[in-house]
């Protein structure tokens, strides 16, 4: 028996059969000529053959998929027969090309005049791209560059994956994710939490796993093994019980002596929300705003904006929802707003910095905002991304003044925020701590590389400590309020909408240190909620102190966890 | 060279599925067939049964279209085509 070990993102035991995701496919090279044997002839067949291969396995696809998803993989497969297409990597054959690199530069022009159309023509750009992939691949005789498509479940395995490889994740094929690369906060670890699969990332040497070998995934201990026995079986069996206990929430969030919590959830629009609302989150901590408008190249209308804020509202009358704007640049380009040519995007234009370069753009969001609230029951809340100052701060609630939106915040992900928010909150009236992208800046390591995956590690001591620092600025903030009015203030309220809100060990941490709410994946709901309410109040604050004081991110979460005998009986 | 006009009446225009229903009769007629704006010029006409030069071509509902080709004995198969084109595929 065999075992790797990684970083463990998402709890629950599986045994499956591995299939990797193949290798990402190499351009055949420029210039690349056709070999002094073969006739332009017998290459133009062999594409010929090689697209009319790949049509007939993209409408077994689609035979398969049902809705809107056939019809995408029906239009798609029409392409790799294209006569335009091929006309054109026949036409650069007959002049001497490689079929390969004839087929891979005719799918290039096509899809760039597609792209210069824009709009629903520009998606399709990228359906001309998987498309040259997968005759290059047909070619080759290597698999295509997708998820494989298997009869049963399996458990995918791959070096990292892409936001555009998890969109067509199916979960009744897949049951678990492992990685070689990747990190705690990459994008396999979201997609695992947003659909609840057990998964592992930065478990090197993965690779080396056989097609079709039956392995052990544990995804809270972050280990696989090969050749699964009579242990590995009952603790599946076990984690199949225990799972029942954490399927629900009550709509609740509280400590054990009853302080309350309250837990929300992060979504990316109306049908999120209406998905949260069926969990019992007790309304929305963020709501990504860029993930109703991607696909789009130009700003979208006054009216399409109210049209997706109000669905959104509408979910949960009478409860609260915070409202991110527009967070564009770094892993979030927008064509009409973010400058892809950065050469550090994630310390570069994004979030509340677009405003200066390209004024407007928020205004008109924030009056969307105000209209879509007007015609709804939620209490909105709006907060701003990227926030590095009092000053932007200032700059920010007065835009939302003039909007007429009344309760003006911060995100706080960049460290000045946490360090002098004190002087923030005199602006605004709440913030809430993205601790992604917080702990990026303030371990200085790039979310997206899996060699960083320690760092990127929200249970490092100094990014407890800047969770602190933003508490402490908001009582202080509150201290001094109420010595010029001569009254008690309360501190304005600090939340957090980050990845670390969904790890019930980390949760407790955060109420101890004084978070008021957190915001999350629904799915992670039950098990933060099971877990908070082992704790009191003066409990979690003990076990917070110790945290933020322990020499390293391993220590921290060891000593959290030996301070929560409960986490054994919910199996997490 | 003959040729037939007709009007685009699914209402998404000659996108997504009218377009590729389309596109596929063409290929299997078996004749060359171009298609291409009434008021464009005749070499921006483009291969009936490419579904890429549809879609680039990006004609919309009720706009008026000239289907050509240069086999005289065609008729029926251009005739065939322009039903393609006049019905509402969006019904």
């Amino acid at each position: 028996m065999q075992n790797f070990v990684g970083v463990g993102v998402f709890r629950g035991r599986v045994i499956g059969p591995v299939r990797h995701m193949p290798a990402a496919l190499a351009e055949p090279p420029a210039g690349e000529k056709l070999a002094s044997s073969t006739a332009p002839e017998t290459a133009a067949a062999a594409l010929k053959e090689a697209a009319a291969a790949v049509k007939a396995q993209l409408l077994a696809r689609a035979g398969r998929v049902e809705g809107t998803g056939r019809e995408v993989l029906e239009a798609t497969a029409l392409m790799a027969t294209d006569s335009m297409l091929i006309k054109a990597a026949v036409k650069l054959i007959n002049t001497g090309t490689s079929a390969e690199r004839a087929i891979w530069e005719a799918g290039e022009s096509v899809a760039a005049m597609l792209q210069g159309l824009g709009g629903y023509m520009a998606e399709r750009a990228h359906d001309v791209q998987d498309v040259k992939s997968r005759i290059v691949a047909q070619l080759r005789g290597v698999p295509a560059p997708e998820i494989p498509d298997a009869d049963a479940p399996f458990i995918l395995v791959a070096e990292d994956l892409a936001p555009a490889d998890t969109a067509t994740l199916d979960p009744s094929k897949v049951v678990a994710l492992v990685t070689a690369g990747g990190g705690p906060q990459s994008h396999t670890a979201i997609i695992a939490r947003a659909l609840g699969l057990p998964a592992v990332v930065a478990a090197a040497g993965v690779g080396v796993l056989a097609d079709d070998a039956l392995v052990f995934v544990d995804g809270a201990a972050g280990v696989i093994s090969t050749e699964p026995g009579d242990a590995e079986r009952a603790a599946v069996a076990a984690w199949q019980e225990q799972a029942s206990l954490l399927s629900v929430f009550d709509g609740e969030g509280r400590l054990a002596d009853g302080t309350l919590v309250p837990l929300l959830a992060n979504v990316g629009g109306a049908a999120d929300a209406r998905a949260a609302a069926a969990a019992n989150a007790q309304g929305v901590g963020l709501l990504r705003t860029e993930f109703c408008f991607l696909g789009n190249d130009t700003e979208p209308s006054h009216a399409d904006q109210v049209a997706a804020y109000k669905g959104v509202f509408d979910a949960f009358p009478g409860q609260k929802v915070v409202v991110r704007t527009l967070d564009a640049g770094a892993d979030k380009p927008l064509p009409f707003l973010t400058d892809t040519s950065e050469a550090n995007p994630a310390l570069g234009v994004r979030g509340y910095r677009t405003d200066t370069s390209t004024p407007g753009v928020l205004a008109r969001q924030l009056a969307a905002i105000a209209d879509a609230a007007a015609q709804s029951d939620a209490a909105v809340w709006v907060m701003a991304p990227m926030i590095s100052t009092a000053a932007e701060a200032a700059d920010f609630a007065a835009l939302c003044a003039e909007a007429g939106l009344r309760i003006p915040g911060v995100m706080v992900e960049v460290p000045s925020a946490a360090l002098t928010a004190r002087h923030l909150f005199d602006h605004v009236e709440f913030a809430s701590l993205g601790t992604n992208d917080l702990t990026q800046y303030a371990m200085a390591a790039d979310r997206q590389l899996g060699a960083l995956a320690a760092l990127n590690d929200p249970w490092q001591p100094a990014v407890l400590a800047l969770i602190q620092a933003t508490v402490t600025g908001a009582a202080s903030q509150a201290r001094h309020s109420a010595a010029q009015a001569l009254e008690d203030t309360a501190p304005k309220p600090v939340g957090v909408c980050g990845e670390s809100a969904a790890d019930p060990v980390l949760a407790v941490v955060l109420a101890g240190l004084g978070v008021t709410s957190l915001s999350m994946t629904p799915r992670a709901l039950p098990a933060v909620s099971a877990v908070l309410r082992t704790v009191t109040l003066p409990q979690a604050r003990a076990l917070a102190l110790r945290a933020v004081d322990a020499p390293s991110a391993a220590e921290a979460r060891e000593l959290v966890r030996a301070g929560l005998p409960a986490l054994a009986e919910l199996g997490l | 060279m003959i040729e037939r006009t007709a009007t685009i009446a699914s209402s998404v225009g000659l996108h997504a599925r009218p377009a590729s229903i389309f596109a596929e009769a063409a290929g299997e007629l078996g004749v060359e067939v171009t298609i291409a704006r009434a008021t464009d010029p005749l070499d921006e006409a483009v291969d009936a049964d490419s579904m890429l030069a549809l879609m680039s071509l990006g004609v919309e509902h009720g706009e008026l279209v000239v289907l050509r080709t240069e086999d005289d004995t065609a008729a029926e198969a251009l005739e065939t085509l322009a039903r393609i084109l006049e019905t509402d595929h969006d019904a």
